[in-house]
């Protein structure tokens, strides 16, 4: 890290996508005295692609096939998670997964989950009996006969885990450009020219990480040779309750028909129910269909029959990239300096410490210089929202911050001091989206309903920013239309 | 601060102020009111069209002027409240946690508590509307703060979802701040909303409603930009080959309001699950003793009238409560909803030695015409009581006011059920 940053100095490393391979790249990398700049086409960090919309199941790694890349990197990336969640102050419940077998006949394929994840080096895999499934999951429906249990499973916030390695990576010096779109990668001699939004950065080496758009971008630096199309997952959200709660990740035995619909609970305290996988065309359209909802609902309840659809608070569609020429994930050096970390579904998030690992041992092969940072941090420091403190913090927290006495976000409890804090974070909130994924302020029954108008009129007054400006997620989706007054006479 | 309190009055809109009023009239005097908004009076602060009032007072108001009629006889009366101050949680004790800037984390106690928390809006999310998930798809509610109180438009080109009525009176606000407003969808036969307001919102302005309508889908990547509608059969399903687009930037929803009763649920008070707020007896007394309820978050009102109406019964129980003057009950008579009819507040009758005449609140399940209302029991042939309506519609409560003697007279549950006649 010798030179200044600035126009026309040669970084070390341009990675593309702030998804959570993006994030986790930059974060390990951030260990290094290295230049490390991240660009990303959306607003804010985890929210341009499939880090924001999937299961957020930390997967034991028994469902790859034995051999592949994927089953390699899923298995080494759910042991990396404990540190890792714990490094950085994340939330994750490790309560162990469930394959669930409907009949004698569906028992079989647990036998081969089980035999493919001990292939795999899957430690404390275990089939359960209807008796012992019961007792875990009471609300399981009656007809299920047995269950493969992963202990290393678990459930975690996509986007908080995201948002947690971006922050740390930026503490440690990493750069990033949010709504900063690569359109092109050129080699110039001793790297890459990166043309992102207005801004040309030189580059010793590229991270491609652009989930569905990695092909295009691979194609851009002459690498190409695969095609990625989405797979798209649709999903339901409802609030929790005794008689539908689960405890854990409950997915089925894939049949002729699909495999299956999976019922978890965000650690977050949602029910969460998909996904579908249906192959589609337009990368840019995720659309919700009346169809795939009610195939969702139809395969969870066969799950968990008494799921209620009143208690619905959001759906949402997710888009897997799917190499169209391979299954597995493909990480790999296209051309010289320039890395592709591409088809990376699921379990792509959970592989995601693993995929970074994986890239920064490709770039020292081909020269990239690791000399440790002394001042690196592995921490952040976690501050806790308001909600998740005890009577005599909130209390404090109140008397140190009077923001954190007024209340936001009544469906989730998020505080004004919740926000203001969200937004002055390294790589803080811009929008209101951003905002959600951060505090859940509008992530509620409500879904914004209340708190919209007083989030928007706090990113203003924090922001500096003219209330018609500010967006949901970025340029083109701004809240407001016009003004019914003339400016000024809105801030009395 | 104190701690202790005789009655403490939960949301400050109207069905609190009238409720806190009223206990003071009934004699009360250590009174609290606790609200979470920087200003008394409630969801009526947005409302700014006139038509309030006209049952309470005989004079046409608009909703700032209604409310500011209770935030008066509040202040007169000089009954102490809390702005900026949000309950977060009410024990089956009747301790109260709230929180505000500044007085910090609070724990308060009191001999009777009214829950007067309001409702909130349904969400397209809620009743699944499917499509992408774009910046200008929002509730009526919210783009009614957004214009009458924060003084901003939402959007030019618009579509309603939902005739209830805060969709109607956004029609004619869109329409009257310049933005065009293709149509107002509805899935069902009927509008939800009151007759006067279609009227007045839609038809002055020639806004079209489609009825047997709904949105499919929803277009647009960062913000919308148009939605597929079609019509619907009997089973309220899109019918094939009727689906068409509408180009617009907005879409509004308008599909129903919810009880808040996140509190009610934390107090250990029984929810009915049809109105989605507490179950009470006539008293407006819940299934926690000394816990009333009223206003919107017991059932969603079309008229705020009938809300400080039965906010003042349930401000002067609360004070006879708290005096220990409330009559003896002998025995409660479950009050049930049969055909035609949705739901019956209050759900059960206290009989006791005086004999009061009861009012009941209901929504009709259906549009009804030429019918009347009629309460039963089991084992009698002959109603106990009928009410002819030459009109029964969904959106429009229907308000019974029984003879007390006819509760008097049973023991087994009273059933509330249509008759077309
Ligand atoms: C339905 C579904 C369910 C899943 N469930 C699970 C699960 O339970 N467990 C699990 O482990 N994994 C799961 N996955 C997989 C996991 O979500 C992904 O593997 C992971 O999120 C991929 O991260 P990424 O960073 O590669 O991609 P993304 O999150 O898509 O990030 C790519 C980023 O690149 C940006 N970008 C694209 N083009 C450009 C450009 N030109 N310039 C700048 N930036 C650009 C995008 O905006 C985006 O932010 C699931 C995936 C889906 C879709
Ligand atoms: C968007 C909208 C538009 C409406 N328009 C009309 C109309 O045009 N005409 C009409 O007659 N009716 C209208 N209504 C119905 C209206 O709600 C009632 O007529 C009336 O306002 C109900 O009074 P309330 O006191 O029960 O509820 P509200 O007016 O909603 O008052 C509830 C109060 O409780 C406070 N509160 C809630 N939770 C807490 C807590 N935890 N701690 C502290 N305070 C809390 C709220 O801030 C609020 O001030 C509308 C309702 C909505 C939602």
């Amino acid at each position: 890290m010798t030179e200044q940053r600035g126009g026309g100095q040669m970084l070390d490393v341009v990675i593309i996508g702030a998804g959570v391979v993006g994030c986790a790249t930059a974060r390990e990398l951030s260990r290094y005295c290295l230049n490390v700049t991240v660009c990303e086409r959306a607003a804010e960090v985890g929210q341009g692609g499939a880090t924001k919309a999937n299961t957020g199941i930390v997967h034991a790694g028994y469902d790859p096939m034995p051999g592949t890349l994927m089953a390699r990197l899923n298995v080494r990336g759910n042991a990396m998670y404990d540190q890792l969640t714990a490094d950085l102050g994340v939330h994750m419940e490790r309560h162990g997964t469930l394959v669930v077998a409907f009949s004698p006949f569906e028992r079989a394929h647990l036998e081969e989950l089980l035999a493919r994840g001990q292939a795999n080096g899957v430690p404390g895999l275990r089939i359960l009996d209807h008796r012992e499934l019961m007792e875990l999951e009471p609300n399981l429906s009656p007809e299920a006969d047995s269950a493969l249990f992963a202990a290393t499973g678990g459930a975690i916030e996509p986007y908080e885990l995201t948002l947690a390695l971006a922050e740390n990576a930026a503490l440690n010096g990493v750069e990033f450009l949010f709504e900063h779109p690569v359109r092109s990668v050129k080699p110039i001699s001793g790297g890459w020219r990166v043309e992102a939004g207005e801004r040309l950065l030189e580059t010793r080496f590229v991270v491609n990480a652009a989930g569905l758009f990695a092909d295009d971008i691979s194609r851009m630096a002459g690498a190409g040779g695969f095609h990625i199309r989405p797979r798209l997952g649709q999903y339901l959200l409802l609030e929790d309750r005794a008689d539908y709660d689960v405890q854990r990740p409950l997915f089925q035995v894939p049949t002729p028909m699909g495999k299956g619909i999976v019922v978890s609970r965000t650690p977050d305290g949602n029910i969460i129910a998909g996904p579908t996988a249906d192959d589609a065309q337009d990368k840019d359209d995720l659309a919700t269909t009346a169809d795939g909802l009610a195939r969702v609902l139809t395969g969870a309840r066969k799950s968990i029959p008494r799921l209620d659809t009143r208690q619905l608070v959001a759906e949402f569609t997710g888009a897997r990239a799917v190499i169209a020429e391979q299954g597995d994930f493909l990480v790999e050096q296209g051309a010289a300096g320039f890395f592709n970390a591409a088809g990376i579904k699921s379990p792509g998030l959970t592989a995601a410490p693993a995929i970074a690992e994986e890239l920064v041992l490709l770039l020292k092969g081909a020269g990239l210089d690791t000399t440790s940072n002394p001042a690196f941090i592995p921490t952040n420091t976690h501050v806790p929202l308001f909600r998740e403190c005890s009577p005599e913090q909130q209390k404090r927290m109140i008397v140190e911050d009077p923001r954190y006495g007024r209340i936001v976000c009544r469906c989730e409890t998020v505080t004004e001091g919740d926000i203001v804090r969200a937004i002055h974070r390294p790589t803080g909130a811009r929008t209101v989206d951003g905002l959600k994924f951060r505090t859940r302020a509008g992530m509620g029954r409500c879904q914004g309903g209340f708190c919209g108008p007083r989030v928007l009129e706090i990113l203003c007054r924090e922001l500096g920013l003219d209330p018609l400006s500010v967006t949901k997620c970025g340029a083109g989706s701004e809240i407001l239309a016009g003004r019914l007054r003339p400016e000024g006479e809105n801030d009395a | 601060m104190k701690t202790e309190y005789d009655l403490i009055v939960i949301g400050g809109g109207p069905a609190g102020l009238a409720a806190a009023t009223a206990a003071y009239d009934q004699g009360l005097r250590d009174i609290l009111i606790v609200e979470r908004d920087r200003f008394l009076g409630g969801i009526l602060n947005q409302c700014i069209h006139t038509g309030f009032g006209l049952q309470e007072f005989r004079e046409e108001l608009t909703g700032p002027e209604y409310a500011q009629r209770f935030v008066d006889k509040t202040l007169e009366d000089g009954i102490p409240f809390l702005l900026d101050t949000m309950v977060l949680a009410v024990r089956p004790d009747r301790t109260i946690v709230a929180i505000s800037p500044k007085l910090g984390r609070l724990e308060l106690h009191a001999k009777a508590i009214v829950l007067s928390m309001g409702c909130r809006e349904r969400t397209r999310a809620a009743i699944m509307v499917p499509g992408t998930r774009p910046a200008g798809v929002m509730t009526a509610g919210t783009a009614q703060r957004y214009m009458n109180v924060e003084g901003y438009l939402p959007g030019h080109n618009v579509v309603i979802l939902g005739s209830g009525d805060v969709g109607l009176i956004m029609a004619r606000r869109f329409t009257l701040e310049g933005a065009r407003v293709n149509a107002v969808l509805e899935i069902m036969p009927y509008s939800t909303g009151l007759t006067r307001n279609i009227v007045q919102c839609l038809d002055d302005y020639g806004i079209p409603l489609l009825l047997n309508h709904t949105v499919t889908s929803v277009h647009g990547g960062k913000r919308v930009t148009g939605v597929s509608i079609a019509q619907v059969d009997d089973y309220r399903r899109p019918v094939p080959g009727t689906e068409r687009e509408i180009a617009c930037d907005t879409l509004i929803t308008s599909v129903g309001l919810v009880p808040e009763n996140e509190l009610s649920k934390t107090a250990g008070v029984q929810l009915d699950p049809i109105t989605g707020g507490a179950v009470v007896n006539q008293r407006l007394q819940t299934s926690v003793p000394g816990v009333f309820a009223c206003g919107n978050v017991l059932q969603v009102h079309d008229l705020v009238d009938n809300v400080s109406e039965e906010s003042q019964r349930a401000g002067r129980s609360a004070a006879l409560y708290v005096q220990d003057k409330l009559p003896q009950t002998l025995r409660s008579i479950r009050v049930v909803p049969a055909s035609g009819i949705r739901y019956v507040v209050p759900q059960c009758v206290d009989v006791t030695e005086q004999t009061e005449t009861i009012k009941l609140f209901m929504r009709p399940s259906d549009v009804f015409k030429g019918a009347s209302v009629e309460l039963r029991t089991d084992s009698r042939e002959e109603p106990l009581a009928k009410f002819r309506r030459s009109r029964l519609t969904p959106g429009e409560m229907v308000v019974l006011t029984v003879q007390g003697t006819v509760f008097a007279a049973v023991e087994a549950d009273i059933l509330v059920g249509v008759k077309v006649l």
